[in-house]
């Protein structure tokens, strides 16, 4: 039994995780139809400046919660006003410039700061089922990342700005004969996922080791798991994330670790070639 | 003796895009060497039913037989083989490719390498394009990808040939061309031709059928189908008689 | 241009690389000579998804797991066999019998686009964690122990066919990986002045017309990936032989990434191309690491996305316009060469 709750909450953690690394890919991606792959660098930046700022002395939840997204927006808002934006409806292309842009990022924080930098503690403690031991933390992490979705979701169905930006995703052309400017909301909505991006960036930092190249472990993760999600935000995310959250810590309970890993990976590929729309282009074809 | 197989017939030929039935209980008959025109307003479902006879769109429901052999839901490039060769309304061809690259392609599959250049010559000259043979096909004019378009066709030598608008976008000059390749391709082969343009389907029509609302209106010779009143209905305000 | 010149340019091209070929042991040192063996090494990889990519528009992130079977093939299979003859073979067909499964499984299952390089991009991390847990002593192949994390140490490296008593020397080795470089170069040539080739740049160009005109696009796809597949495979045993190591290293992302920005820097749709790519973005990730004062990632980074944004066509084929149209405008002044090509264009 207690063992059961354990691995519950390992499940729990996992999909968690998967939520926050994939939501601001998944905005992108869904809404603007492209594909960033400087994801990576992007949490990397948000773990950076929440570990940067908090050693300087500012309280770790703000250098979480406020620096961390804010820092990490005003990033994906220049990187799409002198990158992205001369790319549009080149998929490719714009793989390739966020490739390098990833590059660049790690390079860049690797000059600056060097390889290493001193770590964050895990804040909120741990607490005991019978023998096992989780933290809080873990919790916190879940209940953010259902906060999270929760909050997108509210965004993009209730507020005028939702509606503006579905509307030119929907078609921009139309969107703009109505007077509303696309390069606006695109810019806008590439600066909410960086932000979204940064904030898990944030969140991760107390429990994984924040180097300039740790993005590369992340980028293919969310990668895969939006695109088996397919093209709607909230539900794709949220029902790839728990899949491939469940595959992974139930074959990394039973094997190992790295193996948890493979076997996440075989089954996106599987997902893939069964319903190569991903998910919810199957089964949520309606939702957002 | 029993009845003689025909062409291409389709039974009960449906297509449903969600809530919309863009082909609804199609039953269509072609002979050998037949040449029919299919007419009706945008919409009413004559490119969706090339695509099923072309193996792009596999249909709801019904059959399609060619040569008594069923090819519904078969493979586009199953299809070809078996010698059905197709036009698509929107200019398909190989734009990043010389205009000859274009033609070969086409001819290759079934000739050898001899044949193929004899008949890729061949096929230049009739679609009169042999003086920009070397050119991409991306910088020509529209009415000349429509000829490169029709010319790929025929060096696939199909028995069936569809034409989806193949007149659109062309000069005077060209639509009369077009008209004289297509009397010179139906002296050995079958053809369907989609149009709008009745100028042009009264130069090469003899049986026409009228398509509306994804179903089979009516079937008859031109001059019948002209005169027809429901024809004139389901036009309403385009001027079918010049 | 005209098929005869286009000829003539190839087999000057060809000459000239036999001719750098034998004459460059004789010009460099010996460092610098296996400096460029490597780099030779790495062409072959190059070529390979220079040919999917641009012949087969088949974008792989994870061109990487072929090159890593490769080598990973040719390690196990010389450590077993004492003889690199075989191993070179199976290198080659190993990773061909592997695209082919996953060629399969992709373009059969109409998988495209994004989704393939998802595919393609998965199945190199798949490898990567696979083999960087073999560490134990318990993941053995025959005589060879795959070592994990810390890779496969003093693999036999090429031996005279036949003969393994004869190892090649470096300058041997050089002759072995340039040649390769060049056999490939030449065979890929073949392939796409070939039926097969002019078919397969058919597929890339409009995939439904070919299909229309009764080709298969499936079958000619998958065919591309396995050439593909096995040249990486040969670029891998190619890479193992030149360090007599391989680690789970040579399946990297960053590899995967640099493989790219070669073909964007060289030209996506030539050969050429990303050889020349691969040469240069090389040579300077080199001097970077000697120079200590900036770091690679940061200068591949930036050229990555400055060719994408000012130059996406590449060098090669940026290059090429500039020579078609300086040819074209000198012609005017009076001289014969626009006859001539009227006259041609005109039989």
């Amino acid at each position: 039994m207690e063992l059961a709750i354990i691995i519950a909450l390992d499940v729990l953690n996992g999909a968690a995780s998967l939520v926050l690394l994939c939501l601001g890919l998944a905005v992108i991606f869904g809404m603007m139809r492209i594909i960033n792959l400087a994801h990576g660098e992007f949490v990397m930046l948000g773990a950076y400046a929440t570990v940067i700022s908090a050693n300087a002395g500012v309280n770790i939840w703000i250098a979480m919660l406020v620096v961390a997204p804010v820092f990490v927006g005003i990033v994906g808002i220049i990187v799409e006003r002198c990158l992205i934006r001369f790319l549009y409806g080149r998929l490719v292309d714009t793989m390739l410039a966020t490739w390098g842009l990833s590059l660049f990022i790690i390079g860049l924080v690797t000059t600056v700061y060097g390889n290493t930098i001193k770590g964050v503690p895990t804040p909120l403690g741990g607490f005991s089922i019978g023998a096992y031991r989780s933290s809080y933390y873990t919790l916190f992490l879940v209940a953010m990342a259902l906060l999270l979705l929760a909050l997108i979701y509210a965004v993009l169905r209730y507020t005028r700005f939702g509606l503006i930006s579905r509307a030119t995703m929907q078609n921009p052309g139309m969107a703009a004969a109505l007077g509303i400017s696309p390069s606006r909301v695109y810019m806008a909505t590439f600066g909410i996922g960086a932000a979204i991006t940064g904030l898990a960036g944030g969140l991760l930092a107390p429990v994984s080791g924040v180097v300039p190249t740790m993005g590369a472990a992340y980028v293919a993760k969310a990668f895969i798991t939006v695109v088996g999600g397919g093209s709607a935000i909230i539900a794709g995310t949220a029902s790839a994330s728990m899949l491939f959250g469940f595959i992974n810590q139930i074959g990394a309970y039973f094997t190992t670790p790295v193996f948890g890993e493979v076997t996440l990976f075989l089954s996106a590929i599987i997902l893939i070639r069964l319903l190569p729309q991903g998910i919810s282009g199957r089964f949520f074809k309606r939702n957002l | 003796m029993a009845e003689p197989v025909p062409l291409l017939r389709t039974k009960n030929l449906t297509m449903r895009f969600g809530g919309v039935v863009a082909s609804n209980n199609v039953d269509f008959t072609l002979g050998e060497v037949e040449l029919r025109c299919l007419i009706g307003p945008n919409g009413a479902g004559k490119s969706t039913f090339f695509k099923m006879l072309t193996g792009q769109l596999v249909p709801s429901s019904g059959t399609i037989a060619f040569r008594g052999r069923p090819i519904a839901g078969a493979a586009s490039h199953e299809i070809a083989r078996l010698g059905i060769g197709i036009k698509t309304q929107v200019p398909n061809v190989f734009n990043g490719l010389p205009v000859r690259e274009n033609i070969w392609l086409a001819a290759r599959r079934r000739n050898t390498p001899t044949q193929t250049k004899r008949l890729v010559d061949e096929v230049l000259h009739k679609i009169r394009l042999t003086e920009r043979a070397n050119e991409l096909v991306g910088y020509l004019s529209h009415g000349q990808r429509q000829w490169v378009e029709i010319g790929t066709v025929l060096a696939g030598e199909p028995e069936l040939i569809l034409l989806d608008e193949p007149a659109a976008g062309m000069t005077d000059e060209e639509t009369v061309r077009t008209a004289e390749i297509i009397r010179e391709i139906n002296t050995t082969r079958a053809l369907i031709v989609v149009e709008h343009d009745m100028q042009f389907i009264k130069m090469i029509a003899k049986t026409v059928t009228v398509f509306h609302q994804g179903q089979i209106l009516m079937e008859d010779t031109i001059d019948v189908v002209m005169r027809d009143q429901r024809v004139r209905d389901v036009y309403l305000g385009k001027r079918i008689a010049a | 241009m005209p098929a005869v010149v286009r000829g003539a340019l190839n087999l000057a091209a060809l000459a000239l690389a036999v001719i750098v070929l034998v004459a460059l042991p004789d010009l460099v040192e010996v460092f610098d000579l296996m400096q460029i063996t490597l780099f030779a090494a790495m062409g072959v990889l190059a070529l390979s998804l220079g040919f999917i990519w641009g012949f087969g528009g088949i974008l792989s992130f994870g061109q990487t797991a072929f090159f890593g079977i490769g080598g990973y093939t040719y390690a196990v299979a010389a450590i077993n066999l004492g003889d690199s003859t075989g191993a070179i073979a199976l290198a080659i067909c190993v990773p061909a019998i592997v695209a082919g499964m996953i060629g399969y499984f992709a373009f059969y299952g109409r998988i495209s686009d994004v989704y393939l390089g998802v595919i393609t991009l998965t199945v190199t991390l798949i490898l990567f964690d696979a083999v960087n847990s073999t560490a134990g002593d318990e993941y053995r192949i025959g005589k060879a122990a795959l070592g994990g994390f810390n890779g496969m140490p003093s693999v036999p490296t090429f031996n005279l066919p036949g003969d393994p008593s004869t190892v090649l020397d470096p300058t041997q080795g050089w002759y072995a990986t340039g040649g390769a470089l060049i056999v490939v170069y030449g065979l890929l040539r073949l392939i796409l002045g070939s039926r097969f080739g002019r078919i397969a740049v058919a597929v890339r160009e409009n995939e439904v017309r070919a299909s229309l005109l009764g080709y298969d696009p499936r079958i000619i796809r998958l065919a591309v990936f396995v050439i593909g597949g096995a040249i990486a495979g040969l670029g891998g045993a190619l890479y193992t032989n030149w360090g007599a190591f391989v680690s789970p290293t040579i399946f990297s992302l960053s590899l995967s990434a640099e493989i790219i920005i070669w073909i964007t820097v060289g030209g996506l749709g030539t050969l050429i191309g990303p050889v020349i790519g691969c040469f240069l973005i090389q040579y300077l990730t080199s001097q970077i690491g000697s120079q200590q004062t900036f770091n690679s990632n940061l200068i591949l980074g930036a050229i990555l996305i400055a060719f994408v944004l000012l130059l996406p066509k590449g060098l090669i084929p940026t290059l090429r316009d500039l020579v078609m149209k300086a040819a074209r405008a000198l012609p005017r002044r009076g001289t014969a060469i626009e006859a001539s090509e009227k006259l041609v264009g005109a039989k």
